[in-house]
């Protein structure tokens, strides 16, 4: 049997509340400044908590075209900017076509999509239920369907860049970025695909989501959009919604040599796990965390101390941030205290289906330059908490390899082990 | 009536679907407009809405300008006259 093919990083797209492309939301998260705001959609709606994190303005006429910006929901729009981003990053496109997203430097039949989405459609649901309830049955639009449709946003990006490998969508709510770089890297192993557009798309940002999220307990009470997304934090409360949409080019290591790309990293390593314990908690020890993270150092086969820097789920939940810490700590035992601990989501607030690919993107940043972002609002760490996070300014450390770990509501775990290409 | 058409046509196809005002012309096709399959069906509902005439499927087949759906319209709200 053939050894399974080494799988490396050759693109990245990001479009996040802490900036748009790579350099902008490196240097957003590296500010260590919150992006979150008042919403004012959801102010004018009255809903309990009006604090979001919305990515930076820009023009959908312009960037995804008039036609296809009012067939396609949010999330949608989000995944195919941070796709044609990643497609023009890993040099897959051509620039100067008029369509520069259509894939030409390999072949199309061999290239995946794979993204996560938690929610998927969750604006036209919003805005299209009132004019039924309004207008009546007659009057349902044949757009609603492949509008709302989770995954809309991986054929879409098919559409527009010619991808006619695997194409699928994975939910593993907010695991379901890293699930997705999971199993493309699975594909891609198995020959299934050469490359593999893989990430997370989500813009769930609505009035009736941010109300039952806040009806749940999940999110920051703070009214102080500056200080509410806290990871770590003996005051934090909940987390912040934040939109977005990641999506890494991944690449079999010998393809992508061939076709002399640049290798930003390796994914050394995947695991993925159930709680199989609660909706929405995750058990006091965080067994299912540990489940992931141990699987992904043992399919990455790599000495756990090598691992240097983790970019934690890190809700600023209170039961999330201390579970993932027990969990840290049952796995890597003393070693824990080498490990320099982040979390992006004191900036980006929590991008849900999202968070996992834009993370794992932060992780290759920090990998590459040995430069770990603070983590925002950190002032008085949990006593609970036994990690190493870093606060105030970034940390620079050398580092061999860096875990990025995911957890969904429904109790879905799953973590990356990501090296040196 | 048929002048009356096209401006309803022009409001729905700028409000609804976005198309740039000067772009509409009677010959202009839905695909020049840049409306798809679907588009066309949702168009037919707020048609219904605006003037009570509804095109089915089998009546959209040679339908493919401003001007083609205007005169079925017209035909049809004759019929019922």
């Amino acid at each position: 049997m053939n050894a399974p093919r080494n799988v490396v990083v050759t693109g990245m797209g990001l479009v996040t509340p802490a900036g748009r492309g790579v350099v902008d939301a490196w240097n957003g998260v590296l500010a260590g400044k919150a992006a979150a705001t008042v919403d004012e959609e959801l102010a004018a709606a009255g809903t309990p908590v009006t604090i979001a994190c919305r990515v930076p303005a820009f023009d959908p006429d312009a960037e995804i075209g008039r036609g296809a910006k009012r067939r396609l929901d949010r999330f949608t729009h989000l995944g195919v900017m941070a796709a044609a981003d990643a497609v023009a990053d890993a040099g897959l496109g051509d620039p100067d076509a008029d369509e520069p997203e259509r894939i030409v430097a390999t072949d199309p039949d061999l290239v995946g999509i794979l993204l996560g989405s938690g929610i998927g459609g969750a604006e036209t649901w919003a805005d299209e239920y009132p004019r039924f309830i309004d207008k009546g049955p007659g009057r349902a639009s044949p757009m609603f369907v492949p509008k709302m449709l989770s995954n809309t946003a991986a054929g879409t990006v098919a559409i527009r860049t010619g991808a006619r490998g695997p194409n699928m969508t994975v939910n593993t709510a907010c695991a379901a970025g890293a699930s997705a770089i999971h199993l493309a890297r699975d594909l891609i192993r198995s020959g299934s695909a050469d490359v593999v557009l893989a990430g997370g798309v989500e813009a769930g940002i609505t009035a009736l989501s941010i109300s039952a999220f806040a009806q749940m307990g999940a999110l920051s009470r703070n009214p102080d959009p500056a200080a509410a997304s806290r990871p770590f934090d003996v005051d934090r409360d909940g987390f912040v919604m934040g939109e977005g949409a990641g999506v890494l080019v991944l690449e079999s290591e010998e393809h992508a040599r061939r076709r002399g790309a640049r290798l930003l990293a390796t994914i050394a390593g995947a695991g993925a796990s159930a709680d199989a314990f609660h909706a929405t908690a995750p058990p006091d020890d965080g067994g299912g965390a540990v489940l992931a993270i141990q699987r992904a150092l043992d399919d990455a086969g790599i000495d756990p101390t090598s691992i240097g820097h983790l970019n934690a789920h890190g809700t600023s939940t209170p039961l999330n941030d201390a579970a993932e810490a027990r969990a840290m700590r049952a796995v890597f035992g003393d070693h824990t205290d080498a490990i320099a601990v982040t979390s992006t989501k004191g900036v980006t607030g929590h991008l849900l289906g999202a968070a996992g690919a834009v993370e794992a993107a932060f992780a290759i940043q920090a990998l590459r330059e040995g430069l770990i972002p603070p983590t925002a609002n950190l002032t008085t760490q949990d006593p609970e908490i036994a990690l190493d996070v870093v606060a105030g300014e970034p940390r620079r450390v050398e580092l061999e390899a860096v875990l990025s770990t995911s957890m969904g509501f429904g109790g879905q775990n799953s973590a990356l082990v990501i090296t040196r290409a | 009536m048929s002048q009356d058409l096209f401006a309803t046509f022009k409001t729905i196809l700028v409000d609804t679907f976005g198309v740039p005002a000067d772009d509409i012309a009677p010959e202009a096709t839905f695909e020049a407009l840049g409306l798809d399959s679907l588009d066309v069906v949702e168009l037919t509902l707020v048609l219904e809405e605006e003037t009570g005439v509804k095109l089915e499927d089998e009546e959209l087949e040679d339908v493919r300008t401003v001007q083609d759906a205007i005169d079925k319209i017209t035909e049809k709200q004759q019929a019922a006259a």
